[in-house]
């Protein structure tokens, strides 16, 4: 160390830095972005070597004055958007609700997906119902998009008598198989290359059905992603890996997990997988790359990457402070605004929806979750003051699927 | 019945269950078309097809987590991990979520998956091709970890093992793949068709998972070993004319607590015997189980015979392998105490 200034040399270590801190103005302004539908839409067959270039665009179908342009547009029936702004609302109310909870000590911990509304209840709209979903922490919009019941949720939240996840789980595990919801992990990207095992399982059984799985751009770096990207090109497994880049993993920016450089769609490429970029707040756009990737998986044409550009509007959880490390009104100054502003603003644009249907449909949402919470709150909710009422003996249960004798031991001794 | 050593009945007990169950595949690195690098899954993809039989990138993260993938499907994997030693980086596969799915998810999700890696050493295999890590399984809550220790148990506890609804570690004594070692290198190693263990039925059969094998009955000590030890131990036994009773636990968790308390309560004595080292070892665990079960029927401390708290070395070999004479002085001690 001490001969390190004994002759100059050009080497600096660099670490990324985010352009703007707390109390900087928020400034997007290097950013620039394809117009909306100026993208094309290619064959599903197309060789991953010659969608290289989607790696670096953005596909979008909604413009800011919500006209849905270009060839991406998946032609929806209002019916089916009315449906998912219903769903985007509910997810949003749920999120708020739940945030408040935990705020009120009603349970030790919640995370929201602010402002990534689009991207869940697209992806579950536009995969079939039995298709299989990985999820993140971040995606319960998947099961709010599939009718999963919401109190089911809620009690899964409060670790009260009736949670599904018996109060073993942190709130916002979710599970439900038969709903096609992989049971959440709290370790970062296992659940990648699970899918792919999955998408693998289900070629081999050829039973038609395929795979989609989450991660953050955070969890990209690590090896489970190399791991998981690497047999689904080897074995052209029907899977369809999302990286959700909202631009945080807790208060390190992206370009932390590696992508001040490049983008992560870009990552694909290497691995020989269509490498797609797409805006994440636009829901017609989110929907159309997910029937592209899973037409293209379901004829048998192999996996393909997502990279969905949004905006981590709250903080990464309850136990987050967003305000000490990026600036406190970055999500209102997010060049690529609001899923649910953009999906309302094109449903009224098309005569689809008004003002009044939309603050109707919140009102709704809101009284749903409002009701449905009360339902399970009295079921119970997680407090020092009143312990959930499992039976202790269940702590005990389900580490294998019959009781070896040293947790029978353990039981007994434990008294229950 | 047909003659096999360890590395045939093995490959006998996956060509069964291929046979039987067209969700059990089996994948790893080189266990394809080559037949694996010891030879367990030879002619397994002739005979029953790239699909069933594959090769894997060399990423074991990646191999455990398909497989719990595959599992949750519904099927049944069984991967290899070329060497125990190169399990690490499918650790956090087999801790965070194999070992959990069934608990945490209430049994809406399982991971009735095997897990077989060659262990051990006594081969020359210095540092990365000699571990036992069979206590960072044994440590883990949701798996059950099985060890045999002849061609015979090696098929039926494999055949067990798949069939099994839970998450298996499987590890394979690679000492003791083509003969029984019993811990005179010096002296010549006889082949397996030489030991009655080497009778093995060509068809199905099965080895209950948790349940021990008293190889030699015996008064005066009991010695607990598994994998390659159990002949160590069987061979220091004769060697020194203690009246040993050796079991090979065969299951590692859930142990055979019954017959482990039923010989130490006849011996009063116990010595614990294997390769890994000794801190935290899987010994240790055995030492507090007898302890607990057998306090007053205990005539002197109880002994473990282990590898050194060393990484395992390469031209030192012999000086860090239990041998016959570290279990001898062993048993002397506490049959004398």
């Amino acid at each position: 160390m001490d001969d390190m200034s004994r002759k100059p040399n050009a080497l600096d270590l660099h670490v990324p830095s985010p352009r703007t801190r707390p109390g900087d103005k928020p400034d997007f302004s290097g950013w620039s972005f394809p117009e909306p539908g100026d993208t094309p839409r290619p064959d599903i067959d197309e060789s991953a070597v010659e969608l290289r270039e989607y790696a670096y665009g953005l596909i979008r179908v909604l413009d800011m004055e919500g006209n849905a342009l270009g060839p991406w547009t998946p032609h929806l029936a209002p019916e089916t958007l009315r449906r998912a702004i219903k769903y985007m609302l509910l997810l949003r109310a749920y999120d708020e609700r739940m945030h408040r909870a935990q705020r009120q000590g009603k349970t030790s911990f919640y995370m929201q997906s602010l402002g990534e509304e689009a991207i869940s209840i697209a992806q579950a709209m536009a995969l079939n119902a039995d298709d299989m979903c990985f999820p993140s922490y971040r995606q319960q919009g998947i099961l709010i998009a599939r009718d999963y019941p919401l109190i089911d949720m809620m009690h899964q939240v409060y670790s009260n008598a009736s949670d599904p996840m018996r109060g073993r789980q942190l709130p916002v595990m979710y599970s439900s198989k038969k709903d096609g919801f992989f049971t959440i992990s709290g370790n970062l990207a296992t659940q990648v290359p699970q899918a792919v095992g999955w998408a693998m399982a289900s070629a081999y059984a050829g039973d038609g059905r395929i795979c989609a799985t989450w991660l953050g751009e955070g969890s990209t770096a690590e090896g489970d992603f190399h791991a998981a990207m690497t047999f689904a090109a080897v074995y052209r497994a029907p899977v369809i890996i999302n990286v959700v880049n909202n631009q945080w993993a807790i208060s390190s920016f992206q370009g932390i997990a590696g992508g001040e450089n490049t983008t992560f769609a870009a990552r694909g490429v290497g691995y020989g997988m269509p490498p797609l970029r797409v805006d994440g707040n636009d829901f017609l756009a989110v929907y159309a790359v997910t029937q592209w990737a899973a037409e293209r998986a379901r004829a048998n044409l192999g996996p393909t990457l997502i990279e969905h550009f949004t905006y981590r509007g709250g903080p990464h959880s309850t136990s987050d402070d967003p305000a000490r490390y990026r600036p406190a009104d970055e999500k209102a100054s997010w060049p690529l605004g609001d899923p649910i502003d953009r999906l309302k603003t094109h449903l009224i644009s098309i005569g689809e929806w008004s003002e009044g249907q939309h603050k109707e449909a919140q009102e709704d949402a809101q009284e749903t979750v409002r009701a449905t919470g009360r339902e399970a709150e009295k079921v119970g909710v997680l407090s020092v003051e009143a312990p959930s009422t499992h039976t202790r003996a269940s702590m005990f249960e389900d580490v294998y699927k019959d009781l070896p004798w040293h947790l029978r031991q353990q039981r007994d001794e434990h008294g229950v | 019945m047909a003659t096999m050593t360890m590395i045939q009945a093995l490959n006998s007990a996956l060509d069964n269950m291929m046979e039987r169950d067209p969700n059990v595949l089996t994948f790893g690195e080189d266990v394809g078309y080559f037949g694996g690098v010891f030879k367990v899954t030879e002619h397994l993809q002739k005979k029953y097809g790239a699909k069933r039989c594959f090769d894997a990138p060399i990423n074991e993260n990646g191999i455990a987590g398909v497989a719990v993938g595959m599992a949750a499907y519904g099927l049944r994997p069984v991967i290899e991990i070329q060497f125990a030693d190169y399990m690490y980086p499918a650790y956090d596969q087999l801790v965070s979520e194999a070992a959990r799915l069934r608990y945490r998810s209430a049994g809406d999700f399982t991971a009735p998956l095997t897990v077989r890696m060659p262990y051990g050493g006594g081969i020359r295999g210095g540092q990365t091709h000699s571990q036992s890590p069979e206590a960072l399984f044994t440590h883990v809550a949701g798996l059950k970890t099985v060890i045999p220790s002849t061609p015979y148990d090696a098929k039926g506890l494999l055949i067990s093992a798949i069939e099994e609804d839970d998450p298996v570690i499987f590890m394979e004594p690679k000492r003791i793949y083509n003969g029984p070692f019993d811990g005179f290198h010096d002296r010549q190693v006889s082949p397996w068709s030489k030991h009655p263990a080497s009778d093995v039925p060509e068809g199905y059969y099965k080895i209950p998972l948790g349940k021990a094998n008293i190889v030699r009955p015996g008064e005066a000590v009991t010695v607990l070993a598994y994998g390659t030890m159990v002949h160590v131990a069987k061979a220091a036994a004769e060697e020194s004319g203690i009246d040993a009773e050796v079991i090979d636990l065969r299951t590692l968790l859930p142990v055979d607590i019954d017959t482990i308390v039923a010989s130490v309560e006849k011996t009063g004595r116990c010595v614990i015997v294997h390769e890994a080292t000794r801190t935290s070892g899987y010994g240790a665990e055995l030492s507090a189980l007898v302890q607990e079960h057998c306090f007053y029927k205990l005539e002197a401390p109880i002994q473990r015979v282990t590898g050194y708290d060393t990484p395992y070395p390469h031209s030192l070999e012999w000086e860090y392998f239990p041998t016959p004479p570290r279990i001898i002085k062993a048993m002397r001690a506490v049959v004398d105490a």
